[in-house]
């Protein structure tokens, strides 16, 4: 069992973790934050390993990782 | 469940100014992850250059001397020389190392300072506006070279980290890409590499890290991404140039 989470104010919406995810868990989101831009989200994380590769490459550092 | 990731400390906890998936972002967080794994966040005196990575000083947590134009390993060599106890790195652009502060750079480096170099090669001067820098690739458009670089003219790039590894003075010199995760974990392991060079007295440690400027390039930071692994890698070979730790 592993989970992240996304701290969607400091999301840029870049999207280079949602190819980073080995299994393709994250994607952009609809809604617009507080910077203006739209930001990443895991809503199904039950595949999630906890492997941490989207939190170590976002430019941003809005992912935290749990395992 | 144990949290398995979170900001170093050594980063504060605030927006940053980079662009969306510059690369800049996941350099610093790199950096600060090094200074946090050797302790030494309390004795660091980091040095900042000009370019889109001037506000250093707002995003580490350490002490901070800004030495714009070029000049950071000259006023680096000056803050160890006067703090040998302290841990001294630079962080600079391709703009600033490899034009702009040349000179510096290849006479820290050749004296064998016993400091650190972040050196971030974007192949463009990001913050003024996209110009050519030394490292920009033959045929690339900027804003200064709007028919593409030309070799004729402009000679090639400039490869910092093979140029510096012939030097004398230099002990550690490596170049790495943040631009997918199997990079990114070898460029997290070599900046700790050149970190410990330092942090055992072993002389000059640089490492060059290939990185994206989406906004610049006119592409979106997953094409940013894409065009370092498709272009700048060839021309820009990963690797580890030189290596004194264990002879
Ligand atoms: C008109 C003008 N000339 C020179 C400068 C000085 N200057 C500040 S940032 C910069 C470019 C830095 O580029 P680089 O070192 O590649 O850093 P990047 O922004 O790409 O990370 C220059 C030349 C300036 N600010 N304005
Ligand atoms: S201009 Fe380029 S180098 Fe500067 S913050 Fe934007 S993407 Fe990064
Ligand atoms: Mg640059």
């Amino acid at each position: 069992m592993a989970r992240i989470e996304i701290d969607e104010s400091r999301c840029k919406g870049c999207g280079i973790c949602t190819i980073a995810c080995p299994k393709k868990l994250i994607t952009l989101c609809d809604k617009v934050n507080i910077q203006g831009y739209t930001p990443a989200e895991a809503l199904n994380q039950e595949q999630c390993t906890g492997c941490a590769l989207c939190a170590e490459i976002c430019p941003d550092v809005a992912i935290i990782v749990f395992k | 469940m144990q949290q398995v990731f979170k900001r170093p400390q050594s980063l504060k906890d605030v927006q940053t100014h980079f662009c969306p998936g510059c690369n800049h972002g996941t350099i610093h967080r790199l950096v600060a992850d090094a200074l946090d794994l050797f302790g030494v966040q309390q004795t660091t005196i980091g040095v900042a250059s000009v370019g889109c990575s001037v506000f250093l000083y707002g995003y580490f947590d350490v002490d901070v001397v800004e030495a714009p134009h070029g000049r950071a390993p000259a006023v680096a060599t000056g803050v160890k020389r006067a703090r040998p106890d302290r841990f001294v790195f630079t962080y600079q652009g391709d703009g600033d190392l490899a034009a702009i502060g040349t000179s510096e750079i290849i006479h820290a480096a050749n004296r064998g300072e016993d400091i650190t170099v972040i050196f971030v090669n974007n192949t463009t001067y990001g913050m003024t506006g996209g110009q050519m820098a030394p490292t920009t690739l033959v045929g690339q458009k900027t804003s200064t070279s709007p028919y593409g670089r030309n070799k004729a003219k402009d000679g090639s790039p400039i490869r910092m980290a093979e140029l510096l590894a012939q030097l004398g003075g230099v002990a550690f010199s490596a170049r790495v890409a943040v631009d997918s995760p199997k990079h990114l974990m070898d460029a997290k392991k070599q900046i700790r590499e050149a970190f410990r060079f330092q942090v055992e007295g072993k002389g000059f440690s640089f490492v060059e890290v290939l990185s994206s400027c989406p906004t610049n390039w006119g592409v979106t930071p997953l094409e940013g991404n894409a065009r370092v692994g498709a272009e700048m890698i060839p021309y820009f070979p990963l690797g580890i140039f030189k290596n004194q730790g264990n002879p």
